[in-house]
C-alpha cells in the first residue's frame, strides 16, 4: 500500500491534540500511541478506562427477509436461534475452511443484523457479503460510522457520567440506543467495555464529554495490541488466516453445536471433515522464560531441535509482567506444560505451552 | 575531557582514552516507547561499523543498534538487565549501552557534534 492511499481518522484532529504519535495499520494512519506511552496506557485501560478510536473497523447493516439466511450461509452460526441484541463472535470461512475474517454479528431486530469487521479485511468482507447476498432477499450497507471502543473496569461509570446508561445491557449484547448509534458490550482487552458506532458530529460531542473524566485517556494501537494479546485474543492476519480453520484456532466454541452438525455454511464440509480427521496443528498460549520476549515469525523447536510450530503474536505484557505469546504447535504437543523453544535471532529461549488469557477476563455476563 | 559524538541511527559516543562509551539518544528511545529487554554484547567481541550490538526491545518491537565505528567491546551495561527502563529515563546517562575500545579513531572524523545531531533531527 502506497502513502498516496493511506486513509486518515475523521477524528484525527482530536488525535493530534492529544499528542499521539501515528503509524500505518491495515492501510490506515493510526494513533500508536499517546505522550503517556505504552505501557501506562496498557495498564491504565486494565485499572480505570480506556478510549480507542477503532473507526479503521467496519460497521455493516445486514437487513430484509433473507438477512439470516445470508448470514447463515455467511457465517457458522443459527442467527435465527439467537436472541434480539445479543452479539456471537464468528468468522466468514472460505471453503476450505480457512478464515477469511473473525466479526461479531449482533442480531438488532427480527430480520436486521450489524456485522463489525476487521480494518485490514474490510474491503475483501465487503465484496464476499454483497456477492453473496445478490442469492439472498437481502441488503448489505456499509455504514459511515466513527466507532470507538471504551475498555476497562471504569468504562460503564464514565458512560453514565456522559450520559448513557449501560446498565441492563450485558456481555456480547448490542442496541441502537439513539438513532444511527450501536452499542455493544464487548471488546478486544478482555475488560468490560463497550464499542460504540455514531455519527461523526454525535461522537465529538460523546468525547468532550467523555475526555473530561480523568479515568478516560485515549489508548493507541500499541497498547491495544498488548491488551488483546494478554487477553488471549486472536488478530487476523496473523493468529487466524484465510489458511487457518476454526478448530486449529481452538474457536469451535464460537460455532454452535447444531450447527457444527447440520449447518449450510460456507466451508462446513471442509470443518466437518478437518474436525473428523482432527488438526495437525493447535494455537496455544506461549509464556517466555524470562523477559526477552518472543515474536511473531520466531520458529519453535522441541526439546530435540526438531520443528514444533511457530509464533504468531508475542510481545511483553505489562500487566503479566512478563512476555507473553501465542503461535500454532503440532497438535500432539498442545497440552500445557509441555516446554519447547523458541529461536531468536540464533538464541534458543524456554517457552512453556499456558492456558489463555495470560490475565482473567473480567467481561459483565450478568 | 570527553568528546561526545552522535550518528545518524541516533547514536550517541562519548570518547575518552580511546574508548567510547555508547547509547541511543533521547529522541531514539522516545520513538521506540517502553523498552522491555535488552539483549547485550559479549564482552570481546570485535565488531565493525555497522554491525549490531545490542537490540533493544520494546513492547512491541525488537530494533537493532549498530556498531557506529570499529572497535571491541570492553563493557556492557548489566544494569539494564534487571531494569532496562533506564534507557528511556536517562537515555544518555544510566541508560547507556555499551562500552568498546576504539580500531580506528579516525572514523569519529565522519560523525555529527551534537548540534549537527539537532540539526539531523530536525
Amino acid at each position: 500500500m502506497t502513502g498516496q492511499d493511506t486513509r486518515h481518522l475523521p477524528l484525527e484532529d482530536l488525535h493530534q491534540a492529544a499528542g499521539a504519535r501515528f503509524g500505518a495499520f491495515a492501510g490506515w494512519s493510526m494513533p500508536l500511541t499517546y505522550p503517556a506511552g505504552v505501557m501506562k496506557e496498557h495498564l491504565h485501560t486494565r485499572e480505570h478506562a480506556g478510549l480507542f478510536d477503532i473507526s479503521h473497523m467496519k460497521l455493516f447493516a445486514v437487513g430484509g427477509p433473507g438477512a439470516a439466511a445470508l448470514l447463515n450461509r455467511a457465517c457458522p452460526l443459527d442467527v435465527g436461534a439467537m436472541e434480539i441484541s445479543q452479539s456471537k463472535y464468528t468468522f466468514f470461512l472460505n471453503e476450505a475452511a480457512g478464515i477469511i475474517d473473525d466479526l461479531i454479528v449482533t442480531r438488532l431486530g427480527d430480520d436486521r443484523f450489524m456485522v463489525v469487521a476487521n480494518a485490514g479485511n474490510a474491503v475483501e468482507d465487503e465484496k464476499h457479503l454483497l456477492a453473496l447476498a445478490a442469492a439472498f432477499d437481502a441488503s448489505v450497507q456499509p455504514l459511515d460510522r466513527v466507532f470507538l471502543a471504551i475498555q476497562g473496569p471504569d468504562a460503564w461509570a464514565a458512560l453514565a457520567r456522559a450520559g448513557i446508561e449501560t446498565g441492563s445491557l450485558l456481555f456480547m449484547h448490542g442496541i441502537e440506543p439513539r438513532q444511527n448509534w450501536f452499542m455493544s458490550r464487548s471488546g478486544y482487552t478482555g475488560e468490560d467495555g463497550f464499542e460504540i458506532g455514531l455519527p461523526e458530529a454525535d461522537a465529538r460531542d460523546l468525547l468532550a464529554k467523555l475526555l473530561e473524566d480523568e479515568r478516560v485517556q485515549w489508548i493507541g494501537l500499541a497498547a491495544r495490541d498488548s491488551l488483546r494479546l494478554e487477553a488471549g485474543l486472536c488478530l487476523h492476519g496473523q493468529d487466524l488466516t484465510p489458511e487457518i480453520d476454526p478448530a486449529s484456532a481452538g474457536l469451535m466454541w464460537a460455532i454452535p453445536k447444531e450447527v457444527r452438525a447440520a449447518g449450510q455454511f460456507i466451508g462446513a464440509d471442509a470443518l466437518r471433515s478437518i474436525l473428523d480427521r482432527g488438526s495437525s496443528q493447535k494455537r496455544v498460549g506461549l509464556k517466555p522464560e524470562g523477559r526477552q520476549p518472543v515474536r511473531a515469525g520466531a520458529a519453535l523447536i522441541d526439546a530435540d531441535g526438531h520443528p514444533a510450530g511457530h509464533v504468531t503474536s508475542g510481545g511483553f505484557g505489562p500487566s503479566t509482567g512478563h512476555p507473553v505469546a501465542m503461535g500454532y504447535v503440532d497438535a500432539a504437543l498442545a497440552k500445557s506444560g509441555t516446554k519447547l523453544f523458541a529461536d531468536v535471532r540464533g538464541t534458543k529461549i524456554p517457552v512453556d505451552i499456558k492456558p489463555v488469557p495470560f490475565t482473567p477476563h473480567r467481561y459483565r455476563k450478568g | 575531557m570527553p568528546k561526545t559524538y552522535f550518528t545518524e541511527d541516533h547514536e550517541w559516543l562519548r570518547v575518552e582514552g580511546g574508548v567510547a562509551t555508547v547509547g541511543i539518544t533521547d529522541y531514539a528511545q522516545e520513538q521506540l516507547g517502553d523498552l522491555v529487554f535488552v539483549e547485550l554484547p559479549e564482552i570481546g567481541r570485535k565488531l565493525a561499523k555497522g554491525d549490531t550490538a545490542v537490540v533493544v526491545e520494546s513492547v512491541k518491537a525488537a530494533s537493532d543498534v549498530y556498531a557506529p565505528v570499529d572497535g571491541e567491546i570492553t563493557e556492557a551495561n548489566g544494569t539494564l538487565s534487571a531494569d532496562p527502563s533506564l534507557v528511556n529515563s536517562a537515555a544518555t546517562g544510566d541508560g547507556w549501552l555499551w562500552k568498546m575500545k576504539l580500531a580506528n579513531e579516525s572514523q569519529l572524523d565522519s560523525l555529527m557534534d551534537e548540534a549537527a545531531y539537532k540539526a539531523h533531527i530536525g
